[in-house]
């Protein structure tokens, strides 16, 4: 079976994002496929870079990096999301004149099309958050 | 091509989440997809005329769905349920509607491929 | 195949699982999932209806946000199934399309 996955929320706000990332996990373990897991809205806060929470909350951004690395699932966060929120990655930041790199290893950005394109490659789509 | 319903549950002025929520509609129409829109609940005063329309800071986002015909979104069903319950029927709308029963939507969402809260 | 429903509000925070309730049909699924495990309670606010709701709809509670939360198996009411992330991929499987509810 081949999963889609958004979410919604921020990392901080909910228990929306920890739901989303057991889920990908259990279904990985399971032998199913994520096709992606696409960051929207308020999501775009899951891949910050600098997020620097106290260790003892054993922090997703490091547990999201971790999922892309073993298992190559693509996280991708939605360039007009981001921008909005002040997330930028290299090119972006230089092009718009800024220094800035605010994506977390292993993360990247991009359009909306690919929010399509794995809704239209998977055959489920789960929401995750508000 | 697949099947996207959007459902729209959330009242109007919700910061910039219509604005986005209408990003990712007008993204799948320009995918050549079937989409259609399910107004539900509180969602139904996103259609309710006569919104703040002079206000610059506090823009409504009426026009967004006037824009939805330019992208052969032309399916918009809103609950009959959810406006009687405040008092509105669909001539208080900015658009035509097509109206279902609250009986109806469980079938109706069943036949989508894909559903997206927004 | 019926529709999964995801509820992630107790009944106290949001208007979200009433409304689910009145719209989820005959063989649809609903699942309760962090905050909305609290409805799963033999005495939430919306225990009448969801013992109604249970004769047509498959309901489910993801049992680590119970465990979380304190809220023994005992404690929830009859008919709900206890799952567990597997459970939850399964249902993903066996139910579509899914819409989440807030």
């Amino acid at each position: 079976m081949k999963f889609a996955i958004q979410i919604n929320s921020a990392p901080w706000e909910s228990q929306a994002c920890e739901t989303a990332y057991q889920f990908s996990r259990a279904s990985l373990t399971m032998g199913h496929e994520i096709v992606r897991i696409f960051f929207y809205y308020e999501g775009a806060y899951n891949g910050l870079r600098w997020m620097s929470p106290p260790d003892d909350e054993n922090p997703l951004i490091r547990r999201w990096s971790e999922l892309a690395n073993e298992h190559g699932v693509d996280l991708t966060i939605c360039i007009s999301a981001a921008q909005r929120r002040g997330l930028l990655e290299q090119s972006e930041a230089k092009r718009l004149g800024k220094s800035d790199n605010d994506l977390a290893e292993g993360f990247r950005i991009a359009g909306l099309g690919l929010w399509v394109d794995a809704c239209l490659k998977a055959d489920r789509l789960l929401v995750f958050g508000a | 091509m697949k099947n996207f319903l959007f459902v729209m549950r959330q009242p109007p002025f919700q910061g910039s989440r219509i604005r986005e929520s209408m990003d990712m509609i007008m993204t799948v129409a320009a995918f050549d997809q079937c989409v259609k829109i399910l107004f539900l609940d509180d969602g139904v005063f996103l259609l309710k005329s006569n919104q703040n329309p002079d206000n610059p800071d506090l823009k409504t986002s009426t026009p967004l769905f006037a824009a939805l015909e330019l992208y052969d979104v032309e399916e918009l069903w809103v609950e009959g349920e959810s406006l009687a319950e405040r008092g509105l029927d669909p001539s208080h709308l900015i658009l035509p509607v097509r109206t279902l029963g609250r009986t109806e939507i469980a079938f109706f969402l069943a036949k989508a491929d894909i559903v997206v809260n927004c | 195949m019926g529709v999964l429903h995801l509820v992630n509000r107790s009944p106290g925070e949001t208007q979200a699982l009433a409304q689910c309730l009145d719209r989820a049909g005959e063989g649809d699924a609903i699942l309760l999932m962090q905050s909305g495990v609290y409805a799963a309670m033999k005495h939430s606010a919306l225990a009448s209806r969801m013992e109604q709701s249970i004769r047509k709809v498959n309901i489910h509670v993801l049992a680590p946000d119970l465990a979380a939360r304190g809220i023994a198996a005992e404690e929830v009411m009859k008919g709900i199934e206890l799952i567990s992330y597997e459970g939850f991929v399964n249902l993903s499987i066996s139910h579509g399309p899914i819409l989440s509810w807030n």
